[in-house]
């Protein structure tokens, strides 16, 4: 299985890929770790005329403490997933998102594979949208008209859709550091077969000194054709102390309503079940973390 | 276009379509069949290689992306006669019954190690999850790669 003939291009700058992506226009693909786009294009179902490869571009690799307030972490789109599994930094301020990356696929995958490339994608069973909607994440993309920051919320639009336009690039991606009694986590029902989720959910949440929730919010994949927040559990959980029943109750619904995939491995009622099941589990695991315990 | 590779440590300039795949070029064009593929599809692990020490799958990577990078086959492993530990502890423990999925499974292990120099079995079964074995039943891989991670200790 061999691509369509391309051409390939490696910029040296951040300038030169967007000049590139210009240039081209449609005709043209960005290409990170490829593990994606790669199968896709072997697969004849994309045929683009020109990668522009950005996977080694300065501007987009590196994590690191960002600045502000609160402190937290700004993670470049070309990390590797293997790259964010092994970061103290990253455990330190965003556990979840650890989590989600040590989850994805296998090492070989984890190993090429990148956060802006994944996020890109947009996979309605990828790992890390579960992670990002949870954390708040801050997604920073560039294209011809300059920089701006798009919010977790409005990034994942569709099945294989997002909000960047035509010719924008992800440079970084900046998730705030957890509260001091705070954590998060994230945990999946993999396809035995594929190791996508089926369903994954990420949690995150803050305590006050009472042990009362300051602030959850929860992030839901694989359940429907675009991951979502569990808003509705959310609200159930929010200014109260958290019990183990409170937590199972409030998360029944985090799969009421939804309008879910249905395939032979999981119908619709099976997913939305899973989404309550998971995200019991994912805030339990996020409040023991939260509380020390 | 022109490209660069160190293959097993010797640097070799290489003039690929853009679209060839680094397993193709391993094995058309530097002529190492160790290399196997089977899938042809990421999932298999059949076509493993090292790249700057890093296990990858080569079916799912461009012979373009590895210019510049140290790639490493199985051919790459044994010094002169003497095997790698991986290769001799998976003679010893019978860790291959076809072979084909041998090479992917040992370039794999070998990260794993250099990682983890203590693996417990566990840790070894997570390790190869991405590499598919239709023979063995993978005990005796897991126990040739934990062999050979004792061996490389002393
Ligand atoms: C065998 C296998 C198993 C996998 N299992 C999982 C799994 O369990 N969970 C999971 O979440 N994923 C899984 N994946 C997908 C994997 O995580 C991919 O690495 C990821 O989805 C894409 O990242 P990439 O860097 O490889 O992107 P690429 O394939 O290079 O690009 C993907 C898309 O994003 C665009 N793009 C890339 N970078 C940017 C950027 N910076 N700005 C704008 N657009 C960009 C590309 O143009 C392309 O359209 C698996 C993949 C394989 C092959
Ligand atoms: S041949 Fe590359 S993963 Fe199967
Ligand atoms: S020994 Fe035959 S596939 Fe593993």
């Amino acid at each position: 299985m061999i691509p369509a003939s391309f051409d390939y291009v490696r910029p040296q700058s951040l300038e030169d890929a967007l000049a590139q992506l210009r240039e081209h226009g449609e005709d043209a693909r960005v290409l990170a770790g490829g593990h994606s786009l790669l199968p896709v294009m072997k697969a004849r179902l994309a045929d683009p005329g020109v990668l522009i490869d950005v996977a080694g571009l300065e501007d987009l690799s590196g994590i690191s403490e960002s600045e502000g307030s609160e402190g937290g972490v700004r993670i470049g789109a070309m990390t590797t997933h293997a790259e964010i599994e092994a970061s103290s930094l990253v455990r330190g301020k965003c556990y979840s998102l650890v989590e989600a990356a040590g989850a994805i696929g296998d090492v070989q995958v984890r190993n090429r594979g990148t956060l802006g490339g994944s996020l890109a994608h947009a996979d309605p069973a990828a790992d890390y949208p579960a992670v990002v909607l949870a954390a708040g994440a801050e997604i920073t993309v560039v294209g011809a008209d300059g920089e701006r920051v798009i919010g977790a919320d409005d990034f994942f639009t569709g099945a294989y859709e997002t909000a960047l336009r035509a010719g924008e690039i992800i440079t970084s991606v900046r998730i705030r550091a957890s509260a001091v009694r705070g954590s998060s986590a994230y945990l999946k029902a993999a396809q035995q077969a594929s190791g996508f989720a089926v369903c994954g959910v990420a949690a995150r949440l803050a305590l006050d000194g009472n042990g009362v929730v300051a602030s959850i919010r929860v992030g839901v994949t694989g359940v429907a054709a675009t991951a979502y927040r569990a808003t509705s559990v959310e609200n159930a959980l929010m200014g109260s102390a958290p019990s183990a029943e409170s937590i199972r109750k409030a998360a029944a619904g985090a799969g009421e309503g939804v309008d879910a995939l249905d395939d032979f491995y999981a119908g619709a009622d099976f997913r939305r079940h899973l989404a309550g099941v998971y995200t019991a589990r994912a805030i339990g695991k996020a409040w023991i973390r939260a509380t020390g315990k | 276009m022109e490209i660069n590779i160190s293959i097993n440590g010797e640097s070799r300039t290489f003039d690929v379509e853009p679209r060839t795949l680094l397993v193709h070029l391993l094995r058309d064009d530097a002529g190492l069949t160790g290399t196997h593929i089977a899938c042809e599809t990421s999932i298999c692990g059949a076509c493993t290689v090292l790249m700057d020490g890093k296990a990858v799958k080569s079916c799912t990577v461009l012979a373009a992306q590895a210019d510049g990078c140290a790639v490493t086959t199985i051919e790459g492993l044994a010094n002169g006669d003497q095997l790698h530990p991986l290769q001799e502890q998976f003679w010893e423990k019978h860790g291959l019954q076809c072979g084909f999925c041998t090479p992917g499974m040992i370039l794999t292990a070998n990260q794993l190690i250099a990682s983890n120099s203590n693996p417990t079995d566990e840790e070894i079964r997570h390790g190869i999850e991405g590499n598919i074995c239709r023979c063995t039943g993978y005990q005796n891989i897991v126990d040739a790669i934990s062999a050979a991670a004792a061996q490389m200790r002393e």
